[in-house]
């Protein structure tokens, strides 16, 4: 159906030859398909590396694995609230849900102060540069190393487990809203700019607005971090709520029915925020 | 049309009213909480600094400490393998199940709920569950670690993994399914393409996240640099724990600087 | 020739999108699918390559019912139908001439079509459509690099590599600057002529319809209220499709 009838001659074009002889080549190699092809064979053939040279500690694999599924089915199949009892875990269950729920508001709070000092678009880039390389850092020590540090500096207790998973929410929200802030237009900014407004209500008056959809968003994809993280520090930094029940009868007293019972209301707790993020992100989004 | 009259005085009060509403929620939640916990938000905040002067003192790495820095090193070395490791696995696992699960390549709804609930379900169970269960199974090794970071990121790759393709890879999709093209066809020419950045783009971060995590992993199942830690940390050899977190930083901002140059030539 | 009888399709319950769409197409006629938005325009067109499953009516292409296909010839029926979208659909990291060659997929083996191996005519004929729509010199260059226009070329490109006899183009100027349009509108009606196939466009601008098309079917409410040549298409017939206002507007 297609022919060349009726068509302008072709012109032979530098970039490919139309010489029958030759092949068509379909593409040309860039800088970007080199860079995929290089990481994808370095992580392959790193992960090769470690998996053949994993220790392994001579564990006969399907032992374990058996003793594996036998534990899932007690977790699973068979949970109960065994010694401790529903409202023990209940009450423990609620502590690490206010820990999450208080990290995250410090979090938020502090957050957006920094992060409208770091903005680019609205401060000057010394100071930006500065927290931002400060957030860097901050981010980069894992949180139940926060919380353990805080532990021996002010003592076990809540104090240092919420001081430790402070410090990541606010490092880890000052980079998400400071993003935010970054991509509003510029001219709803310098419309209240030329107005002659002062920085603070700049912020307020323009910036705040424009990003509560995404602040939000943040704030509990945030929540659900701190929550989780809140029940890790709880089991590792012995700092209580769930997770310390968790690490008892799961290392202790290897209870795994009531290792499941405490899995299934943590899930049930994850499912209900992410629940409401869902909600809160159409919710913003269909406006 | 009739609508009711909305000044925009009465729009930007009821606005405002909501807001103070909202943040006044807030504030309360916040204090009940504090009560509850036991928490002096005043007390706290100021024994952040005594919490650094203390930590400058006793955490700062001497002349002494250096001499722990190899084992430290080579710790960290295999923590950062391990974490490779378990995410180009689970990659491997959760771009099969993204396919077969996403609203656009889903074979089916039966699959798309069935596969939204075993992401749910993996990426939900806590961290410390997985490590604890496996240990109790696989004992004190580094397959063990290696296992409890690769279920949790499974569920959260084929997360991430089936959101990529339902955002960046239905139009192009469409396009060459209605040129007759077959399934594999598809998803091998438009799906796979279309959709390589971001999925990189999100393994170069979840090794970055698995890192940290594995300190995490590494303190319950004795492994790895979290072991290490613990260790120093409980023979109060703070000068040690001072360096391994010292040593975490570096690694963990070279591997995130890093991670940031490929993103800007791949993307 | 294209036929279509009596097509019905509903999203909800009593909720009907189309309702009785019936029409003609010859070959070498270029066609505009004219009407207000959410009118049904977008569900007639991609119930004919079956994209969308319908609900009643017949759709013949040459005499073969598209709707009765099973899924082996519902792809041999598919390739014989171009589509054009107004986002160009493109795989934007993939070259302009493997995204060209993307509409030999439904002529290859599975195999052959995942891992991407063409034969050395079916590049050339690729080559030689690209020169046809003005990109040869661009064959190797990724599409996240061309503007709407060119993109859009490339989708016409795509389409044509099928041989279709069809090609349906979903609002193709919609994203478009007023110069690229004109160019896209004034290409593809060529190429219809040329190749003597059918071309079937959803238009938002009346004028341009009216300018290009040879046949205007007009939809409102997911009924066609209109058929007939482009010249026939009056004030009033314009009014009752968009309301009174628009056609004044238009006037
Ligand atoms: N996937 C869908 N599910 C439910 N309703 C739909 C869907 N797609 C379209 N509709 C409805 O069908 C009607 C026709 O839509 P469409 O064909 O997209 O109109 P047009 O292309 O003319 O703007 C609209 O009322 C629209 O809301
Ligand atoms: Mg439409």
């Amino acid at each position: 159906m297609i022919s060349n009838e009726g068509t302008k001659p072709i012109v032979s074009k530098p970039s490919f030859q139309k010489d029958p002889q030759q092949k068509i080549k379909l593409h040309k190699t860039t800088a970007s398909t080199w860079m995929i092809q290089a990481v994808t064979i370095s992580l392959i053939l790193i992960t090769f590396y470690t998996l053949t040279h994993l220790n392994t500690e001579n564990v006969k694999m399907a032992d374990a694995f058996k003793g594996l599924m036998m534990t899932f089915n007690q977790m699973f199949l068979q949970p109960n609230a065994g010694a401790d009892g529903f409202w023990v875990l209940l009450e423990a269950l609620g502590v690490s849900v206010l820990l999450g729920i208080l990290t995250t508001i410090i979090g938020a709070v502090l957050g957006f102060f920094f992060a409208v000092i770091a903005s680019r678009n609205l401060t000057n880039a010394y100071w930006g540069a500065g927290i931002r390389a400060l957030m860097a850092v901050v981010r980069a020590i894992p949180t139940i190393l926060w919380a353990l540090i805080f532990s021996i500096a002010v003592g076990l207790g809540p104090t240092a487990a919420i001081l430790g998973l402070s410090f990541h929410s606010v490092a880890y929200l000052t980079k998400a809203y400071s993003e935010s802030i970054e991509e509003i237009d510029p001219a709803i900014i310098d419309a209240l700019k030329v107005t002659g407004c002062k920085f603070w209500t700049i912020v307020f008056q323009a910036v705040w607005p424009t990003i509560i959809p995404s602040l939000v968003s943040w704030t509990f994809i945030r929540l659900e971090i701190n929550f989780a993280n809140a029940v890790a520090v709880g089991a590792a930094a012995g700092a209580g709520g769930i997770g310390y029940q968790l690490f008892v009868t799961s290392g202790l007293s290897f209870d795994f029915h009531e290792v499941g019972y405490i899995v299934y209301m943590v899930i049930i707790v994850t499912l209900i925020l992410e629940f409401i993020a869902v909600k809160l992100r159409q919710h913003y989004l269909g406006k | 049309m009739k609508q009711p009259k909305v000044t925009a005085a009465s729009y930007l009060g009821k606005k405002r009213l909501v807001q103070s509403g909202v943040l006044a929620l807030i504030a309360g939640i916040y204090a009940i909480g504090c009560y509850i916990l036991q928490f002096d938000t005043i007390q706290g905040t100021l024994s952040i600094p005594k919490a650094f002067a203390w930590l400058a003192i006793n955490f700062m790495p001497t002349q002494s400490s250096m001499s722990y820095l190899p084992q430290i090193m080579e710790k960290l070395f295999d923590t950062v393998l391990m974490s490779i490791a378990s995410v180009v696995v689970a990659a491997v696992i959760a771009i099969f199940f993204a396919i077969l699960g996403s609203k656009v390549t889903g074979i089916n709804k039966f699959m798309q709920v069935l596969v939204r609930g075993i992401a749910s379900f993996f990426r939900n169970i806590p961290l410390v569950a997985w490590a604890m269960i496996l240990l109790f199974s696989f004992k004190q090794s580094n397959f063990t670690g290696f296992l409890a970071l690769l279920l949790m990121t499974i569920g959260f790759l084929i997360r991430a993994f089936m959101e990529i393709i339902e955002d960046e890879a239905g139009e192009a999709m469409m396009a060459l399914k209605a040129t007759g093209a077959s399934y594999f066809q598809v998803i091998f020419q438009a799906v796979i393409p279309q959709i390589i950045p971001s999925l990189i783009s999100w393994i170069l971060y979840m090794i970055e996240n698995n890192v940290r995590d594995a300190t995490l992993v590494g303190i319950l199942t004795g492994t790895g640099i979290g072991f290490i830690f613990d260790i120093y940390y409980k023979s109060f050899r703070f000068d040690a724990a001072g360096m391994t977190v010292l040593s975490i930083i570096v690694v963990v901002i070279g591997l995130e600087t890093l991670s940031n140059q490929i993103r800007k030539v791949i993307l | 020739m294209l036929e279509v009888k009596n097509l019905a399709k509903s999203y909800q319950k009593d909720k009907p999108a189309l309702t009785d769409i019936s029409f003609k197409i010859d070959p070498g006629n270029f066609v505009a699918i004219i009407g207000p938005s959410g009118a049904g325009k977008t569900t007639i067109l991609r119930s004919l390559n079956q994209l969308i499953k319908d609900d009643a009516g017949e759709i013949l292409l040459d005499g073969e019912d598209i709707r009765s296909a099973n899924k082996k010839e519902l792809r041999k029926l598919r390739r014989q139908i171009g589509m054009i979208f107004q986002n160009y659909n493109l795989v934007e990291r993939l070259t302009v001439l493997e995204n060209v060659l993307h509409g030999r997929l439904g002529y290859k083996s599975t195999l052959a079509g995942v891992i991407g191996r063409y034969t050395e005519e079916e590049k050339r004929e690729a080559l030689d459509l690209l020169d046809k729509v003005g990109l040869s010199e661009f064959a190797l260059q990724r599409c996240s690099e061309l503007s709407g226009g060119q993109k859009q070329r490339v989708g016409i490109a795509r389409a044509l590599i099928q041989h279709p006899k069809v090609i349906l183009c979903d609002e193709p100027i919609a994203s478009l600057d007023p110069a690229s349009a004109q160019n896209v509108m004034k290409l593809l009606k060529e190429l219809t002529e040329e190749f003597n196939i059918i071309c079937i466009a959803n238009l938002h601008q009346i004028d341009l319809a009216k300018e290009h098309a040879d046949q205007i079917i007009g939809i409102r409410h997911g009924q066609m209220i209109f058929n007939d040549t482009a010249d026939k298409l009056s004030k009033d017939a314009i009014a009752e499709l968009y309301g009174t206002s628009a056609a004044k507007e238009l006037a």
